[in-house]
């Protein structure tokens, strides 16, 4: 008896639904229980406001707060950012392919850049552009422009030696051998190194947005903050969350969708 | 007969080429700051930044009572204070963000259920903005440190346990079958197959995490507080020292780029690259 428990158990587990199940049971249940204990006063609700509230102030922070604008800005920026950080990184990326001495001089400097801090430099950004969009575009840039320009680089240099071959067999020109053999070959890894780009610039740009108080997302957590609107706090934080993944498993699905089959 | 000297090392193209760029950028930026092309102090002469750095470093303008040591009162650049504040705060939001990184990464990477149940929730989770997060760390922890370490910690929490559950599931099935054969209990099987066999991928993570733990303690320390190198930062800002906020810039990045470089060559990250 106790087997046969123990096989369905085993058989459910094993469903493709399960996990999905557990994984989003658990945070109902954590958020059920955080109401709980509110409720029965073990957490202070003046810190933690009700997940029941939490949920009621989604539609006012929505409506009120004029959200779509917010998100209609926060986007305009990031778009403008990636846009910048795709010109700019991937003819980095071309440059440095091409000119094999400024490569080896370079692309330790630029993969330095990559994993330094940059985002602490916004308050310098501020001097120069002033408290605006410019000030978050050019953050989301320079958050940006590093992965795309290695990834374009790693892409093209990665084309593969046959692919080259039959561009000089053809007799083709730099040019023709650029445009028809290396750029189509490294497009799935320079797609790759875009998508890096736009999260960068995104976390990036609600970062600083946030930070300076001016814009759209970032700074609708900050205002309702200082309004010590808990509730709506919280409610905005999910909302960017939510937002974000969004944005994740966008470029995630569409990243996949231009990969060619192998 | 003689062999012809190799040439010496300075003068390879690569390093030709690397101080020419060094010195045509700092050439640019000295003409840029003797042009008045922009606002005045925006971009300061070389000279300034240097004479910033070396204040910050060496004027000794912070009192430090030392009395109950029994030792006389003096003395210290006030940078060295603030340092230490920060990386008092990164300290601890590392040890935090680590461990409970590491363990849930190593819960995910040895069960196939938990991985598909939770996994997804942190992969997406993992590269949201985390400052967003700070109005409420204020709330839990107050404006002291505690919202800082709170900031580093859950910063560092998801890289740490992406890359410890993606290298437990790369661990050669053979290590884990010997230990299993030797009838190794959980603890053993961590410490002596697990840990060792994802050096890697973990010292990777770790890596990671503390960029972005250094990252998220700045950025709340910019926001709001009264000690550390970021409130220095923008306190240098709000009196527009422009000289005196390049030389903390310069300060940040070399720490930053150090860190990382250190952590990486501990943990033979170059090898990996190598092989």
């Amino acid at each position: 008896m106790g087997h046969a428990s123990a096989m369905t158990t085993h058989a459910i587990t094993r469903t493709s639904w399960f996990p999905a199940v557990l994984g989003f049971g658990t945070v109902i249940v954590a958020m059920l229980l955080v109401e709980l204990f509110i409720r029965v006063g073990l957490i202070n609700r003046f810190i933690v406001p009700l997940p029941s509230d939490i949920l009621a102030a989604l539609p006012r922070v929505i409506i009120e707060e004029h959200v779509l604008s917010r998100f209609l800005l926060t986007a305009a920026e990031a778009f403008s950012a990636s846009i910048l950080v795709t010109i700019f990184g991937v003819a980095g990326g071309v440059l440095l392919y091409q000119f094999r001495l400024l490569r080896e001089a370079t692309e330790t400097w630029v993969a330095a850049i990559a994993a330094a801090p940059l985002v602490l430099i916004y308050p310098l950004y501020l001097v120069i552009f002033g408290r605006n969009a410019t000030t978050i575009v050019a953050m989301g840039f320079t958050a940006g422009i590093a992965p795309v320009t290695l990834k374009t680089l790693e892409g093209l240099a990665g084309t593969r030696r046959v692919l080259i071959n039959v561009g000089r067999s053809f007799n083709l020109t730099p040019w023709q051998q650029f445009w028809k053999i290396l750029f189509p070959a490294a497009l799935p890894t320079i797609f790759v190194g875009m998508r890096l780009g736009l999260i960068f610039a995104l976390i990036n740009i609600v970062g600083v947005e946030f930070l300076i108080n001016f814009g759209g997302l970032g700074q609708l957590i900050n205002e309702l903050a200082e309004r010590y609107d808990l509730a709506g706090t919280y409610a905005a934080i999910l909302f960017v969350i939510l937002i974000s993944i969004n944005v994740f498993v966008l470029t995630e699905w569409l990243e996949r969708w231009l990969r060619p089959v192998e | 007969m003689t062999l012809p000297k190799a040439a010496p090392r300075w003068v390879q193209p690569v390093t030709a080429l690397r101080i020419a760029i060094i010195v045509t950028v700092l050439a640019s930026w000295e003409a840029l700051a003797a042009s008045g092309l922009l606002y005045r102090d925006v971009v300061p002469s070389l000279l300034a930044i240097g004479k910033a750095l070396f204040n910050l470093l060496t004027v000794p303008d912070m009192p430090v009572d030392l009395s109950r040591l029994g030792l006389q009162d003096t003395k210290i650049p006030a940078i060295y204070w603030h340092l230490y504040v920060t990386f008092y705060e990164i300290a601890i939001g590392m040890i935090i963000g680590g461990m409970s990184g590491l363990v849930a990464g190593i819960a995910l990477g040895s069960s196939r259920l938990l991985r598909q149940a939770y996994e997804p929730l942190l992969y997406y989770l993992g590269p949201c903005p985390k400052i967003i997060f700070f109005p409420v760390m204020i709330m839990w922890f107050g404006v002291g440190p505690g919202s800082k370490v709170a900031m580093g910690a859950i910063s560092c929490f998801f890289p740490v346990a992406l890359n410890v559950a993606g290298g437990m599931r790369e661990i050669d099935k053979v290590l884990i079958r010997v230990g299993r054969s030797f009838r190794a209990n959980t603890w053993q099987m961590v410490t002596k197959i697990y840990l060792p066999a994802m050096r890697h991928p973990m010292i990777n993570g770790i890596r990671i995490g503390l960029g972005v733990c250094l990252i998220g303690t700045l950025l709340a320390e910019t926001k709001l507080s009264n000690s550390g190198v970021g409130f220095l930062v923008i306190q240098a800002y709000s009196l527009f020292n422009m000289p005196l906020m390049y030389a903390l810039l310069i300060v940040l990045f070399v720490i930053a780029i150090g860190a990382n470089a250190v952590i990486g060559k501990l943990g033979g990250l170059d090898d990996i690259k190598r092989s």
